[in-house]
């Protein structure tokens, strides 16, 4: 089922993690990409590998949801992972092969940055509602708001859409099941079938959508609604002593695969 | 034929996540054919997920539902073919109309079943006759339409399968009264002259006590209760206690009831409290 979907979906929690202000989470997902990418050898991989375990442990998000996440990317890891094995030159494992240990490592090697990056950023999204992470995103942005980027209508309009898709996904369901209940099949068939499959779908999906979005305005409008000067906040983002260790944490991360990478590990 | 039998169902959300929640458990009973069948409860109270089960739109986490004696989760044919025998109109069905014209939507289910065009043709016309959508409505977008006529055109939808059970939920949600009662005479007669099964959701305790021959009522995923309209409205009280309303008369019996008038146990239509109100009277006088 659709709703079955778990990357980027909030899991309620009370770790630490959960706790961390949303600003620290993103400097520290952007850390944490940046780490990935510069790391070379098996030693910088493993430091990131382990950062991720230890941050799956704190925040108590299960291995398996993660994979559970990973399995619509699995296409593109696989892929990659292909082209990586075949088109490495070096030296072939067996005498005339086309694969050759190098590709072994730099398959391994890229899955496993894939994977990572997929993790550290499910990690972000499961930690952190939604909301948070707009309001968090907003406030990392604000410098951009004298440059006359309009951060606060950019944020409002992402929250909207975040806090749309679980209705969008639901509705989709309820469409999905009124139409299987007369008999629509999504499975077989070709391509053009299965697209044309999609028309019942679509149509009262978009005309919902439209429908919503007039609501949503008005319901807007009556409350007063006029962009973000002068608006204030329920919920205050403050930073606190855990956010700093973690940040310094973060940055400790990033030094110490740099300076491996210098050292070829 | 359609008997309907569901043992030990249960169905389990979002099975090994923190979401996971189970709506329904241990839920047995058999409707025969030609019941006219209202299930009531609260929201959330599993109603919706168990009338999902009965055309394999969901799969039980535990138990059968069988269909004529066959399970219909057998295989994946048994799946997508109990989908005719057994109609499903949803809540607010007309936000699934999606075809050009009202006639094609109609005639999607019957189209999805393979029939031929004189046979879709023929289907459609009935169906439409059943719900009381007019001809010259058919060329028209199913979009134009007023809100009753959109839900009547989605039940004919529906009903154009011929299925042999006919199961709605809440069909006069958001309805005005005098489109709730055309929507609920459609379907009486929809019943009387097919002799189909009819199971209906309802808050409408009105229209549940008036239309149907058997009450069941969900709450918290289980069964608290299953007999004839007249079983259930005599126990009033556990009803509200559940969260529910009862009809009208039966709250009007209660109220003379407190105020020490003797009035017989089951009273859910206007007639009965008349009766029954007489009756006390002409008791008292004597």
């Amino acid at each position: 089922m659709l709703k079955d979907i778990t990357l980027g979906q909030y899991f309620p929690g009370d770790t630490v993690a959960h706790r961390l202000d949303p600003r620290t989470k993103l400097i520290l997902v952007l850390l944490y990409i940046v780490a990935l990418f510069q790391a070379e050898g098996w030693i910088g991989y493993g430091m990131v590998l382990l950062t991720t375990a230890l941050c799956m442990a704190v925040s108590h998000i299960r291995a398996k949801n993660i994979f559970k996440g990973l399995k619509p990317m699995l296409f593109i890891i696989a892929l990659t992972a292909l082209l990586n094995l075949f088109y490495t030159t070096g030296t072939p494992i067996v005498p005339g092969w086309i694969i050759t240990w190098e590709g072994i490592e730099r398959a391994v090697k890229m899955m496993l940055r894939i994977t990572l990056l997929i993790a550290g950023t499910f990690l972000l999204t499961c930690t952190t509602s939604p909301m948070a992470l707009t309001d968090g995103l907003e406030n990392l942005l604000n410098p951009l708001k004298k440059l006359h980027v309009p951060v606060h209508e950019m944020t409002i309009m992402m929250s909207m859409a975040l806090r749309f898709i679980p209705t969008l996904i639901e509705e989709t369901d309820k469409i999905m099941s009124a139409q299987k209940a007369r008999g629509a099949d999504f499975e077989n068939g070709n391509l053009i079938q299965r697209a044309r499959a999609l028309l019942p779908i679509l149509v009262p999906l978009f005309v919902s959508a439209f429908r919503r979005a007039d609501e949503l305005a008005v319901a807007m409008e009556s409350r007063c609604y006029h962009g973000g000067e002068g608006r204030t906040r329920m919920k205050q983002l403050r930073m606190a002593s855990r956010d700093w260790i973690a940040l310094a944490l973060g940055v400790l991360l990033l030094a110490a695969v740099i300076v491996l990478k210098r050292f070829g590990l | 034929m359609s008997v309907i039998t569901v043992e030990e169902l249960r169905h389990t959300y979002s099975a090994g996540t923190p979401f996971e929640k189970t709506a329904i458990e241990n839920i047995s009973l058999e409707i025969p054919q030609g019941q006219f069948v209202g299930i009531l409860g609260h929201t959330g109270s599993g109603k919706s997920t168990f009338i999902q089960h009965l055309n394999a739109l969901l799969q039980p986490t535990g138990g059968r539902v069988l269909l004529d004696g066959e399970n219909i989760n057998r295989d994946k044919k048994s799946r997508h073919d109990v989908k005719w025998k057994v109609g499903l109109v949803f809540q607010y069905p007309e936000y699934q109309l999606f075809e050009e014209t009202v006639f094609a939507d109609i005639a999607f289910g019957p189209k999805n079943m393979g029939l031929s065009r004189e046979e879709i043709d023929e289907r459609v016309r009935e169906a439409a006759g059943f719900v009381g959508v007019e001809e010259k409505l058919f060329e028209r977008s199913p979009l134009e339409l007023s809100g009753g006529q959109k839900r009547r055109v989605a039940i004919a939808g529906v009903i154009a399968m011929r299925p042999g059970v006919l199961i709605l939920d809440e069909p006069t949600a958001g309805l005005d009264p005098s489109g709730s009662r055309k929507i609920m005479d459609n379907i009486r007669r929809y019943r009387e002259k097919s002799g189909a099964t009819v199971i209906i959701v309802s808050h409408n305790m009105d229209d549940a006590a008036r239309l149907t021959e058997r009450l069941i009522v969900f709450d918290h995923g289980h069964i608290a209760m299953d007999g004839t309209p007249e079983e259930v409205f005599s126990r009033p009280q556990e009803l509200i206690d559940i969260g529910l309303n009862v009809p009208q008369a039966t709250a009007l019996a209660m109220a003379l009831r407190r105020r020490g008038m003797a009035l017989p146990g089951a009273i859910f239509t206007h007639e009965q409290l008349l009766a029954a109100v007489k009756q006390a009277k002409g008791v008292a006088a004597c």
